[in-house]
């Protein structure tokens, strides 16, 4: 099934449903403030003083536009499409994050909120929100799993520095769900003063249209400088999936384009076979979480079951509603790379091109490393690089030690 | 507003008595505990009795029920457990209406047709549903009216224009939140609460019921003069948590619910 160009572009409706996903599902107390976010979201996207000034941090501060980068060595290594990468790694904080936090913080000043609250995976998000805040002159926390604030001690760090609250989720998994959860129990007790800053096209509408909006930017860039480079649109556009924002924004700009195939990776980690792995789109089914209806992995009766993944960014049971809704509309096609693929994946690029990618965006690389091949030398595939993966040594080097004393072993 | 009366309706049609309506969630500790305790609460003066069914994200929880869903988890305990229990204290000859208490996803998988119909079926009179909001009930709305029971709209001191459009679709009962927040015991309730309970009450004929944060017979009592009922969770949660030794033994399980009937009486008291 193919999506009409009118069907796509009207989504969501005034309820936030995309198809039949999305929506408001959450407790009466937060209901006028997503009416007020809501309103506010569509006053500010008028008005061209917001634009400039989101524009004018977007370019002078966060170093946008990021580039697009022929990965020539990569491509040579892979044998077939001509491979580009879309750096967003190279924007301030080190992933895509900043863009949807700046347009978030601006928007939360813009009503007048003196404080913002976030929570964070990976930490990438937090670090994010953090920084809007410093720069925005907002106080800032950030509730985190505290499994992930074992993880990602470098993030916990930078937050701090950056004169953030670093608030341990120690409810349910300790992951990034119940961070999630603890940022709303918390929005709903000062929902009066407080912004929530959701860091990805998850939650109650207005949150997935308003990050897509915010993320959008990344396929926009890339679009013309593709159409600039080589002359025409790409073959195959490649993002990993974990609530989905930086996929969403890749990919949104190119829903109209019918010969632009869009491939969007979740992980598997151990493997989809096993039962530990965040393949929500693949193997969920759905329901509510965080106030969307959504895809997400759950038991039979409906509770809601961890995810699993080397990447603490993809680690989530759910996925944005749009997401939902691309599978279901056939437009995207949704796969998964494991914990193992993408550690190759991370290997690969550093060796063949000199970039560390975050753990999240190796599920993407490691899909190309399948793709690419098997595409002819005159395709071109796109590699949304979210995120760079300094943040990450400390995993991949555990990671790589504990495989090498594995294959010791056998 | 609706063409049924059930349980509920019957006990609000006389609007002269304060109602006293205690919380406790199904299979914490156990599942026999909450078919005893639920007796002794009914004993203790309990004009209606909430059940939660335990969820693995309730986000409208603060951690006291957090942690009651998780024994009750940890316990292996289901939805279906939930409804058993409603037909087990029906035919144990339980005569006070029963609402469940449910986060959506757990309905919705159930089946939502299937799920009202197995409420009425097994003796309930209504569910709370704390993510569901006027906007997305309506599926659960229609089923709900079809089999007979009352799907309890919430309404919160921040809905503001909101709380006629809920007051005048109001089925059952309408739960009035007393504070902004998640569930959970509070030293203080909000200043403004009379005014809130005014506007709301100015805007429904359905009767209210005043839940979140009441924990003491003195708030019982203080915010019984603005509502039709009275909503204790957590503090009798709390109560439970004090004795869950003494609940999770089937040898001294008698003396535990005793110790939670001689607490909720002082509760339900307060309305005498």
């Amino acid at each position: 099934m193919t999506v009409s160009q009118k069907e796509t572009r009207t989504v969501p409706d005034e309820h936030g449903r995309f198809g039949p996903f999305g929506g408001k599902f959450v407790p009466e107390t937060l209901m006028s403030a997503l009416a007020e976010l809501e309103q506010a979201f569509a006053e500010a996207r008028r008005d061209p003083s917001f634009r400039a000034e989101l524009g004018q941090l977007l370019r002078e501060y966060a170093g946008r536009p990021t580039p697009l980068t022929y990965a020539d060595k990569l491509t040579e290594a892979l044998g077939g499409a001509r491979i580009y990468l879309k750096r967003e790694d190279l924007n301030h904080t080190g992933a895509h994050k900043l863009n949807n936090a700046l347009g978030q913080g601006l928007l939360a000043k813009r009503m007048g909120k003196t404080s913002i609250i976030a929570e964070t995976g990976a930490g990438q998000h937090g670090v994010a929100s953090a920084t809007v805040a410093a720069k925005l002159g907002l106080s800032c926390k950030v509730f985190m799993g505290e499994e992930d604030i074992k993880r990602q001690a470098l993030n916990v760090f930078r937050m701090k520095l950056l004169g953030a609250e670093v608030i341990p989720a120690v409810s349910g998994s300790r992951t990034l769900k119940d961070a999630t959860n603890e940022a709303i129990r918390y929005w709903v007790s000062h929902v009066d003063e407080t912004f929530y800053v959701i860091g990805s096209v998850v939650g109650p509408h207005p949150y997935p249209y308003m990050v897509r909006e915010f993320q959008k930017i990344i396929g926009e860039e890339t679009r013309s400088q593709i159409l600039e480079q080589v002359g025409r649109l790409p073959d195959e556009v490649i993002a990993c999936v974990g609530g989905g924002s930086n996929a969403i924004g890749m990919f949104y700009p190119f829903l109209q384009d019918e010969t632009v195939a869009l491939r969007g990776v979740e992980a598997a980690g151990q493997g989809v076979d096993t039962d530990k792995h965040a393949a929500t789109l693949s193997l969920g089914r759905p329901g509510v979480i965080h106030g969307a209806m959504t895809y997400l992995l759950q038991d039979q009766y409906g509770q809601v079951q961890e995810a699993h993944s080397i990447s603490a960014g993809l680690d989530y049971p759910g996925v944005g509603p749009e997401h939902a809704y691309l599978k279901e509309t056939g437009r995207v096609q949704y796969t998964s790379v494991t914990d193992r693929e993408a550690l190759e994946a991370v290997q690969l690029l550093c060796r063949t091109e000199g970039i560390i990618p975050a753990l999240e965006s190796a599920h993407a690389v490691a899909e190309a490393v399948k793709r690419a091949p098997q595409m002819g030398a005159d395709q071109v595939l796109v590699i949304c690089l979210s995120g760079r993966g300094d943040k990450d040594v400390a995993t991949i080097q555990a990671a790589l030690d504990d495989e090498r004393r594995g294959g010791d072993a056998q | 507003m609706t063409a049924f009366a059930n349980r509920i309706d019957r006990l609000f049609a006389d609007r002269s008595r304060k109602r006293f309506i205690p919380f406790i969630t199904v299979g914490d500790p156990h599942l026999d505990a909450t078919f005893q305790i639920a007796h002794a609460l009914v004993e203790a003066g309990a004009d209606l009795l909430e059940l939660g069914i335990p969820y693995s994200d309730p986000l409208a929880d603060g951690p006291t029920i957090q942690r009651a869903s998780q024994r009750a988890l940890a316990n292996g305990v289901t939805i279906d457990d939930a409804l058993e229990l409603v037909a087990s204290l029906r035919a144990s000859g339980m005569q006070v209406p029963i609402v469940l208490f449910s986060y959506y996803n757990p309905v919705l998988q159930y089946g939502v047709e299937r799920f009202f119909t197995a409420l009425a079926e097994k003796g309930a009179d209504g569910i709370v549903i704390p993510d569901l909001p006027v906007e997305e009930n309506g599926p659960a709305v229609a089923a709900a009216q079809a089999h007979g029971v009352h799907v309890i709209s919430l309404v919160a001191p921040t809905s503001e224009s909101r709380i006629r459009t809920i007051g005048a679709q109001a089925s059952g009962f309408l739960y009035c939140v007393s504070s902004l927040g998640v569930t959970g015991a509070r030293a203080s309730l909000r200043e403004d609460l009379a005014q809130f309970l005014q506007r709301v009450k100015a805007s429904t004929s359905a009767p209210t019921a005043v839940g979140f944060g009441i924990s003491t017979p003195e708030q019982v009592r203080a915010v019984a003069q603005h509502t039709d009922g009275v909503i204790v969770g957590s503090a009798i949660v709390q109560e439970m948590e004090r004795h869950l030794e003494l609940l999770s033994d089937p040898e001294q399980m008698a003396q535990g619910v005793t110790k939670i009937k001689t607490f909720v009486q002082q509760l339900a008291g307060a309305l005498q």
